[in-house]
């Protein structure tokens, strides 16, 4: 099983194909994916909310042509809903059959309750339990929501990839998977954790990546469209917010303009759709009003300083 | 970069980033070797980012990374072997170094912290201290007793139900060893396991006030938030004058005097004035989403005196009072007869606080622990 074959072979070919599947990402993070391939290490990505951190385990997975695991984490995250659970309503059930076929025999029937049939996988156990073609990429998403208990866990599963169930003995990869864990950064996660993992901060991109990103997953948008919205985006977090709009919020804005039939950006249809792109209300009513126009002044003047030397036509006829 | 003079080049870069502050392990430097031959040494970005993605790991650091980096770039492609390293890594420490005028302070502070290091508990009792007499007005060697009566205190914080299950007595039934457990009745359930929420210590966030007048408490404010960091529990503490400082991880160190030195270099603005607003809305944009988890008790040490406008110390205590579980404001002055409470700041303050108390004597200090411990 060559598995070494799918891995880019250089961080200008992963670049590339990231690219091919609409994600852009910068030279740094690139490196950083890319290390974490050849190197075969954890890579702990923090940023802000909104800024294409679970983007990245989903197109690796898509990139190396793999599948795909994903792990949520929330707080009282445990070994029975992380790791693997014996499926007791069956269990429970088999008893009844046994012993209505007479046939209940105390050491036999432990043994057959706890085998791999009455096993319930959990995402981490599967990640790196059986055969496959390639290791799938794990993503464990927004490790600081799970309690520092768990990072423990995990610390112990990142440095050898196995894993004991007292029943059934210890399961070990026999290729360990691509691990990506993100972190929003609501609690600091333990040093300990990072250290074991390769480390990118992802910020929020500049104008000329995001007007990328948002022209590569809106294409309906269109140039004009999609560099007003970018700017006025890039304007917004520039301001003093609680929360600033993050890269999702900018193209769930630019679908939502496209839905309205919108080629260009107002003062009316800004106020109308803000509550897009700013989840807060004492965000969304410093901006509304009298900020609103010398924002939206500024950000439709940059943009169109920015589309004139490209002013062809927008790739209307693409779909999304 | 030759292959042959990687080695050497990345030991000198290592020397680098360590005197900007940063932690290295000499392991790390070898899996920088074996990542650099993966991506190759041609361009700079991806030099940079092959070191950076492996030497730091947590974002604060990043800026001193690169500036180190930076530097480092410049001398190699100078040509120039001899890297100033030491006046070079000196910088980043220089720069947050406070002024002058702070400094004397807290020389000062300084010294009497190392005083009360030396003087360990058993060389005076505790009682000797009048519980009662205002911290303001202790003498030198009084203070230090009372710092070293501080400083052994055992702070405990009230308690919160966590999320996570465990096995107990009386509680929910719990499936999952169920099974397991009743095989030796022959399947028949005769043995019901019980669960319970774990409970864990409830989290707490410390805002002390070490503006000018504040002044005269600023050993206890040092000595309390000390104490509680090194609970154990998880506080984050923060420092405020003019701006909001976060001190969490110099705070727990166990002796005061290195706990004093290592504020010095964090904390820019001792004894300015104070702006409750501004602190507050900078705490509530940059850092509560980071810090306030899980239902913590807010604990701000201040005297109120506030410079700013009291409808954003309004606006901004309503938003803090609604991402935690209780507030506590300690209030240094309350118990001192010639106080006059009806500063602008703090009545607008007032609403959205759940506990105004004094800590302006030991007597004091120790019931705060005890509102401490309530849930």
């Amino acid at each position: 099983m060559d598995t070494t074959t799918l891995l880019p072979g250089s961080v200008d070919e992963l670049q590339a194909t990231l690219a091919a599947r609409g994600y852009i990402a910068d030279r740094g993070l690139a490196v950083s994916m890319y290390l974490a391939l050849r190197l075969k290490r954890p890579l702990f990505l923090e940023g802000e909310a909104g800024v294409g951190k679970t983007e990245v385990g989903k197109v690796l997975a898509a990139a190396l042509d793999t599948e795909l695991i994903r792990l949520q984490c929330y707080e009282g995250l445990d070994v029975s809903h992380a790791v693997y659970e014996w499926n007791y309503p069956r269990q429970l059930l088999e008893i009844r059959l046994l012993k209505a076929s007479e046939s209940l025999n105390r050491a036999d029937a432990t043994r057959h309750l706890f085998t791999h049939e009455f096993l319930i996988r959990r995402p981490l156990l599967r990640a790196i339990e059986g055969a496959r073609a390639r290791p799938p990429v794990l993503l464990i998403d927004e490790i600081d929501r799970a309690d520092e208990e768990f990072e423990g866990y995990l610390l112990e599963l990142l440095s050898d990839f196995q894993i004991t169930i007292p029943e059934l003995g210890t399961i070990r990869a026999e290729e360990p998977p691509v691990v990506i864990i993100t972190s929003n950064r609501t609690r600091e996660v333990h040093d300990a954790l990072k250290r074991r993992c390769l480390y990118w901060w992802i910020e929020y991109p500049d104008f000329d990546k995001e007007y990328r990103i948002v022209t590569a997953k809106v294409p309906a948008a269109g140039a004009r469209l999609a560099a007003q919205v970018t700017s006025f985006v890039q304007e917004l977090r520039t301001l003093d917010l609680y929360k600033a709009a993050g890269l999702s919020e900018t193209l769930d804005w630019a679908a939502a303009l496209v839905a309205l039939n919108r080629e260009a950006l107002d003062a009316d249809v800004v106020e109308q759709t803000l509550g897009i792109l700013l989840k807060n209300q004492e965000d969304i009513e410093s901006v509304r009003g009298t900020r609103l126009p010398a924002l939206l002044a500024r950000a439709l003047a940059h943009a169109a300083a920015r589309s004139e030397p490209d002013a062809g036509p927008a790739p209307s006829n693409t779909v999304p | 970069m030759k292959d042959a003079a990687l080695l050497p080049n990345l030991l000198v870069f290592a020397r680098l980033v360590r005197a900007a502050g940063l932690r290295v392990h000499a392991g790390r430097m070898l899996d920088c070797i074996t990542a650099l031959e993966q991506v190759g040494l041609r361009r700079r970005a991806d030099v940079h980012a092959t070191l950076r993605t492996l030497l730091v790991h947590r974002q604060e650091d990043l800026a001193r990374f690169d500036e180190a980096f930076e530097l480092f770039w410049k001398a190699r492609e100078a040509g120039d072997g001899r890297l100033p390293l030491f006046s070079l890594g000196e910088r980043p420490r220089l720069k947050a170094a406070p002024p002058s005028a702070a400094s004397v302070e807290l020389d000062d502070i300084d010294a009497a912290g190392a005083a009360a290091a030396r003087l360990t508990a058993g060389a005076y009792s505790p009682a000797d201290i009048s519980r009662t007499k205002d911290f303001a007005d202790f003498t030198h060697d009084e203070a230090e007793r009372a710092e070293t009566l501080l400083a052994d205190m055992a702070w405990r914080l009230g308690r919160r139900r966590s999320r996570r299950w465990s096995a107990a007595r009386t509680g929910a039934i719990d499936l999952r060893p169920i099974v397991r457990r009743n095989m030796r009745h022959g399947g028949e359930l005769l043995y019901l396991p019980r669960r319970r929420r774990v409970e864990k210590p409830r989290p707490l966030v410390v805002l002390c006030d070490v503006s000018g007048s504040m002044a005269r408490y600023s050993r206890m404010v040092l000595q309390l938030v000390r104490g509680l960091a090194r609970s154990s529990g998880r506080v984050e503490s923060f420092l405020f004058a003019t701006r909001l400082t976060r001190v969490t991880r110099q705070a727990g160190s166990r002796d005061l005097a290195d706990v004093v030195t290592r504020l010095t270099h964090v904390v820019e603005d001792w004894g300015g004035g104070t702006r409750i607003g501004e602190t507050l809305r900078a705490f509530n944009t940059h850092w509560a989403r980071r810090v306030m988890r899980n239902g913590p008790v807010v604990l701000i040490v201040s005297d109120g005196w506030d410079r700013g406008e009291p409808d954003l110390v309004r606006r901004e205590m309503a938003r803090l009072r609604r991402r935690c579980h209780r507030v506590v404001w300690v209030n240094p002055l309350l118990g001192s007869a010639n106080y006059e409470p009806l500063t602008r700041g703090l009545e607008a303050a007032r609403p959205f606080v759940d506990e105004f108390l004094a800590a302006n004597n030991l007597d004091t200090v120790e019931q705060l622990a005890g509102h401490l411990l309530k849930d």
